[in-house]
């Protein structure tokens, strides 16, 4: 072919020229393509960039409205009261006997103190109403500033406590003033009476210390995340022992050890499956198999720990022999080459070289296994817990589920409270992958 | 070219050691259905370098793996014939390949230390098995290694550094220090030079003659020069067959072969 073509271009005096003439129309077609190369280029980096800018937006949208919902739940609307112990209501017999302390009528004292602020409000409806203000914490704060110092009985102390949860909202501007009163959760008169008391000073806003030391509540203003945090971190404490291990192992020996033959084949194919079914599934397996024949108590951080295993235990042994896969052969043979075992080769060399590769893996799957919701609902973390959990037997319900059964909630407080804890939970998420990223740049400066 | 005489002339004697550190007798390797060596039969003798030649994929850097059971790694591969060290058969159920491969050391066509201190990468062989009795001890042995390898003087002020810090030259020499560290009978080479500038050549070149006093050593190379400058004995390979066997001299000078005196005379391969 190219025979031919320099055949018929040399003989004769126009062979030069051809010569020139083809470089000619080479460098004509290229310049008369290169404008539409550049525009495709142009466009092709234009795409791109309009699929980053399309992530970042929604995403900052996403974080907006989470901060915007939930930023008021930091704060709580609170009441100053002025409370006189009176000695004859909380202790008539004059022993300070704890039983005695514990069980006395603490309400009545705050009902007392708001009668006081209102003497006009007589009527039994009113007063109800009026009482309906106050958070029933009020009364567990007066409790236990007396069980803690008894020498308090008799005087007059000043406290500030919770409102409740509707007129905290009303008091965030989350309540329309002009609705009609049968629309809204505030009545008229709850309306002239709290304005009474921003006028005597009487109101203050405080920062939710509450949303970060209570467990669940039936009551928005005294329902907090941190049983939920200590439920979530007995479970994810129990997740990383269990599968950490398990998968390292697995991971290990499935790449160093285990003959290439069907049987490892499908191993392989059914960890790849594994990592793919819903969680759900893994829920109604633990339920029947961890609840119902081994009788891990329901509920508990335990059996979720297992499940949640089960369902990190494919990633983390994907991640970890993907890992152990990018460590040259190089290394194995040297170390084998002066000698090492197959198994002083793997730990020595192999292993602390996958071992960034690894906590990634696991990191992530400890991500995926923090916000994970379904798996949980089958076992039973999914109920109304009030107790902080004090061990990973205790009953218990974890951030995510917490957030689950707040975003359902039908009282208005609860859905601020929701997005704080969406806040609170992002944070921890943050804060693992900064300690997955700190973690694998010592590991490899070591190295 | 004088250098070449006066170490062929000396490799004639030694030739004449009676036990060879390796005999192997009618090795044939196959990957699979595959098979890549067919009834090689080479002796491996003691203070001297024994070089394999050959054009690409003709079976000798699969028959060096063969000598500390580097191939047993490889899936679906499998090796028959006898290959005796010092009379005891490497693939008898009675050999220790763990055992086999501190008495026979490997050096990488790359260069492969650890990615750990200078200090780490020689004393890892002599920690796993136990060798050296205490710290000093294996600080010696350690210091005596890099020594023998040429590149004390060049780490000896940076023993923490990391060994794939040095230079391609020094990272193989590192390797080598490595090897001998275990104090072996036989160094294996795969290519040990094919990843060098022509100066770090040299001196690995240079380094092989020095410790062909302690050990046996077998290179293989795709240089025919230095096949010729650095080894007494000389097997060409071809094809999965040994095709000839011989002194390096009276191989690059009269090869009995049609193959061989086409491969070293530049016609194929």
């Amino acid at each position: 072919m190219s025979n031919s073509a320099n055949g018929a271009a040399l003989p004769g005096a126009g062979g030069l020229g051809s010569i020139f003439d083809a470089r000619q129309q080479v460098s004509e077609a290229v310049s008369a393509g290169l404008k539409r190369r550049y525009a495709r280029e142009r466009r092709f980096r234009l795409y791109g960039m309009l699929a980053t800018l399309f992530a970042v937006v929604v995403l900052g949208i996403l974080l907006f409205t989470i901060i915007r919902t939930g930023l008021p739940a930091f704060t709580q609307t609170m009441i100053k009261l002025s409370v006189t112990l009176y000695p004859q209501e909380i202790d008539p017999k004059g022993d300070r006997d704890p039983q005695t302390l514990s069980s006395a009528d603490y309400q009545r004292l705050v009902r007392d103190a708001l009668d006081d602020y209102f003497p006009d409000v007589t009527s039994r409806n009113d007063r109800r109403e009026l009482f309906a203000m106050i958070s029933p914490g009020a009364t567990y704060v007066i409790r236990s500033m007396v069980m803690a110092d008894p020498s308090l009985i008799g005087k007059r102390i000043e406290i500030e406590v919770p409102l409740k949860d509707d007129i905290d909202q009303f008091a965030k501007g989350k309540i329309d003033r002009e609705a009609d009163q049968a629309n809204r959760r505030v009545s008229d008169k709850q309306i002239g009476w709290y304005q009474r008391l921003v006028d005597r000073d009487l109101i203050v806003s405080r920062f939710n210390t509450t949303l970060f030391t209570a467990g669940d509540s039936r009551s928005p203003e005294l329902a907090g995340i941190w049983g939920a945090v200590v439920g979530s971190f007995w479970t994810m404490t129990l997740t990383l022992l269990m599968s950490f291990p398990l998968a390292v192992g697995a991971a290990v020996y499935l790449e160093e050890f285990a003959p290439k033959n069907r049987w490892t084949d499908v191993i392989e194919v059914n960890i790849n499956n594994l990592a793919a079914v819903p969680s759900i599934v893994f829920g109604l397996l633990g339920l029947a198999v961890f609840i119902g024949f081994f009788g891990v108590p329901r509920s508990s951080p335990m059996v979720g720990a297992l499940v949640l295993t089960l369902m990190t235990l494919p990633i983390i042994i994907i991640a970890s022999r993907a890992a152990l896969k990018s460590v040259p052969p190089s290394i194995r043979e040297a170390a084998l080459g002066v000698g090492a075992s197959k198994m002083q080769a793997t730990l020595h060399h192999v292993l602390p070289l996958a071992m960034p590769g690894m906590l990634t893996g696991t990191i992530l799957g400890m991500a995926h296994a923090l916000g994970e919701t379904a798996p949980l609902l089958m076992i039973g973390m999914v109920a109304f817990i009030v107790d902080i959990p004090s061990g990973p037997l205790n009953s218990a319900t974890v951030m995510p589920v917490q957030i689950y059964l707040w975003s359902d909630a039908p009282e208005r407080a609860f859905i601020e409270r929701a997005s704080a804890a969406i806040m609170v939970l992002l944070g921890f998420l943050t804060v693992m992958n900064l300690l997955a990223v700190a973690l694998r740049k010592r590991f490899e400066k070591r190295w | 070219m004088i250098a070449m005489q006066a170490t062929t002339g000396r490799a004639t004697d030694a030739a004449a050691s009676p036990v060879p550190a390796f005999m192997t007798r009618d090795v044939c390797v196959f990957y699979g259905q595959k098979q890549a060596l067919t009834n090689v039969s080479l002796d491996i003798h003691r203070n001297q370098v024994t070089s394999l030649i050959g054009p690409s994929g003709c079976g000798k850097s699969t028959y060096l793996r063969c000598l500390n059971r580097m191939n047993d790694i490889i899936d679906g591969c499998r090796v028959t014939g006898s290959i005796l060290l010092d009379g005891q058969d490497i693939y008898a159920g009675s050999m220790d390949v763990v055992h086999l491969r501190a008495r026979v050391g490997m050096v990488f066509q790359k260069p492969n230390p650890f990615p750990k201190s200078i200090f780490e990468n020689v004393a890892y062989g002599p920690r796993i098995h136990g060798i050296a009795k205490d710290k000093t001890e294996l600080e010696a042995i350690v210091h005596n290694s890099l020594e023998k390898a040429g590149l004390l003087a060049e780490v000896k002020d940076r023993m923490d550094q990391p060994g794939t810090g040095l230079s391609g030259g020094q990272q193989q020499r590192l390797c080598i220090a490595r090897a001998i560290a275990v104090q072996p009978e036989v160094i294996l080479m795969d290519e040990p030079c094919s990843a060098l500038d022509p100066i770090a050549t040299a001196r690995i070149e240079e380094l092989i003659d020095e410790l062909r006093e302690h050990f046996a050593i077998v290179i293989v190379t795709h240089s025919m020069q230095q096949a010729a400058r650095v080894s007494q004995r000389t097997g060409f390979f071809h094809l999965g067959i040994l095709v000839e066997t011989g002194d390096t001299e009276q191989i690059f000078t009269n090869p009995r072969d049609k193959r061989t005196q086409d491969y070293i005379t530049g016609r194929f391969g």
